[in-house]
């Protein structure tokens, strides 16, 4: 199909925006590409449609910003919080992603080819999320729900004050933040580290035994297991 | 908030426009600082002469401070609401002190072989304009537009801040420990124009170069001796340095191509230069400093 074209020197973003959002969930205009994002902010953030949005370049702030059922594929790399609060659908980063990547998202998978910077997936609640490269420091801080899998390294403070989050890392780890602690890889953890690699397109290039695990102590907040039928 | 751009030129072509492109880097930062804006830029110097970067009262005449000073060998222009004094480089000392004697109410703006720096209040774009930075040529340059947070919106308040020959500091993000700082500086022979955070970090760098530091290791020790959060850049006359603080509390973003090195705040002050498209673009790491410098001298 031919890409609805958007260039972004001679459209406003918001009247790109606008034109995404106006999409049903129906629609036949299924493939768009926005050419010269140039760092701008909220690029196709909200979309709710199941469409292709194809940014080709460096996309700025909170690109594909709470993405419900979208698919948007940035050429390029991405500024702070891109695919924050994404509910559903797939964010998918050639470049580079910067702080804060999937801040808070709820679901769908945020696949970043490149290196993210701090925060990535902070107070995740249920997406997941992808880094071929590394990650920075205090990833998965107070992460909820969902997955992190790093296929390098994290850096310091990694998981602080993590709930049920799932963090898979196979480089080294500069050091764990409070209440994060290294897991037991099982049987289930594997298959779950497989079927998002397999998500991400990266399975057989990578083994699902090189990663180790990390997950909350569950010493911090208040939960304890014994207690779970009070909830 | 408050936004900082710089850029390293590696190549004639880009010298020949680096105020055109500086100013279309701070213009895309007016969102992130619309309450002043200012820049350095370091040309091929003259080792013979130091240029002083001067404010006057409104309504100053510029040929009357001169005579006023009466440094022999010097010369006056106008640059929008500032004027650059030059003099001997011999005559530094003595110029200073007679600014200083004769003209209490110039504000020093900055002072150096290579340096020329303007700073006011207004959209950055304006004042960019009212100082004709689009057609300043230099081999690197640094700006700074500001959201104003720690101080009152002035042009002293303005970034950025040179307390040393040749050097100049802008800054995103705010210092937690900077009376404390300022205190043990004043003691130590420091003197401060302002009540502003950033300056007491110029200061420091100043005072910590003073002692035999190389820029490098005096950034390094702000690591140790700054509380707060910052990104930093760092001019100086060969080149200029980027610090984030630890936590990297305050986006940066770097791009280097064959021509040039840029530093923003965000990528969109980058995507006007030349090239961008296939320039390496990344994110510094905190806590590392980074630093160019032009191999030939000043």
């Amino acid at each position: 199909m031919t890409p609805e074209i958007v260039d972004l020197a001679h459209t406003s973003l918001r009247d790109l925006n606008a034109a995404l959002h106006a999409l049903t969930h129906d629609t036949n205009r299924t493939a768009w590409r926005v050419l010269n994002p140039g760092g701008r902010h909220a690029i196709a953030a909200g979309l709710t449609a199941p469409v292709t949005v194809e940014i080709m370049g460096h996309a700025g702030y909170y690109g594909a910003g709470m993405n419900k059922a979208a698919t948007v594929i940035v050429h390029g790399n991405a500024g702070t919080g891109v695919a924050e609060n994404m509910m559903s659908g797939r964010v998918h980063v050639h470049g580079d992603a910067s702080q804060s990547a999937g801040a808070s998202a709820h679901g769908g998978l945020l696949l970043i080819e490149g290196n993210a910077a701090a925060r990535c997936g902070i107070s995740l609640k249920g997406a997941d999320i992808v880094v071929k490269g590394s990650v920075g420091h205090l990833s998965a801080f107070m992460a909820q729900a969902g997955t992190l899998t790093v296929l390098g390294d994290a850096g310091e403070s990694l998981g602080d004050s993590i709930y049920e989050a799932h963090i898979y890392v196979r480089g080294r780890v500069a050091g764990l933040g409070a209440d994060c602690i290294e897991k037991p890889m099982r049987d289930a953890h594997r298959a779950e580290l497989f079927a998002k690699l397999t998500a991400a397109g990266t399975a057989g290039q990578v083994d699902v035994g090189e990663f180790r695990r990390y997950g909350s102590a569950r010493t911090l907040y208040q939960f304890h297991v014994d207690h779970a039928a009070a909830y | 908030m408050c936004g900082i751009v710089g850029l390293f030129a590696k190549t004639l072509s880009i010298e020949a426009e680096l105020g055109a492109h500086l100013a279309t880097m701070l213009a895309a930062l007016a969102e992130r600082g619309p309450d002043s804006a200012g820049f350095a830029v370091y040309a091929p110097g003259d080792a013979a002469t130091m240029k002083f970067t001067l404010r006057q009262p409104d309504g100053g005449d510029p040929e009357d401070l001169l005579a006023r000073l009466g440094i022999p060998d010097s010369s006056i222009r106008r640059c929008g609401s500032h004027v650059v004094l030059s003099v001997p480089a011999s005559q530094h000392g003595p110029a200073r002190a007679a600014l200083g004697a004769v003209a209490p109410e110039t504000a020093v703006v900055g002072c150096g072989m290579r340096m020329e720096l303007y700073k006011e209040v207004g959209l950055p774009a304006d004042v960019a304009d009212r100082f004709g930075l689009p057609t300043m040529r230099g081999t690197h340059g640094i700006g700074h537009t500001r959201m104003a947070t720690e101080s009152a919106v002035t042009t002293a308040g303005a970034h950025p801040f040179s307390t040393g020959p040749d050097q100049c500091l802008v800054h995103n993000g705010s210092l937690s420990n900077h009376n404390a700082l300022r205190r043990d500086l004043r003691r130590r022979g420091y003197g401060f124009a302002t009540e502003n955070d950033t300056e007491v970090a110029a200061v420091y760098l100043t005072a910590r170069m003073r002692e035999g530091l190389s820029l490098g290791d005096a950034l390094r020790g702000s690591l140790r001796d700054l509380d707060g959060f910052y990104t930093f850049v760092v001019g100086t006359g060969t080149g200029f340095a980027v610090l984030r603080d630890p936590i990297a509390c305050k986006p940066a973003v770097m791009a280097e191509t064959d021509d040039f090195v840029a530093f923003g705040t965000e990528y969109r002050a980058l995507a006007g230069l030349p090239g961008i498209e296939a320039a390496r673009v990344w994110e510094p790491e905190p806590a590392t400093v980074y630093a160019w410098e032009h191999g030939r001298p000043a």
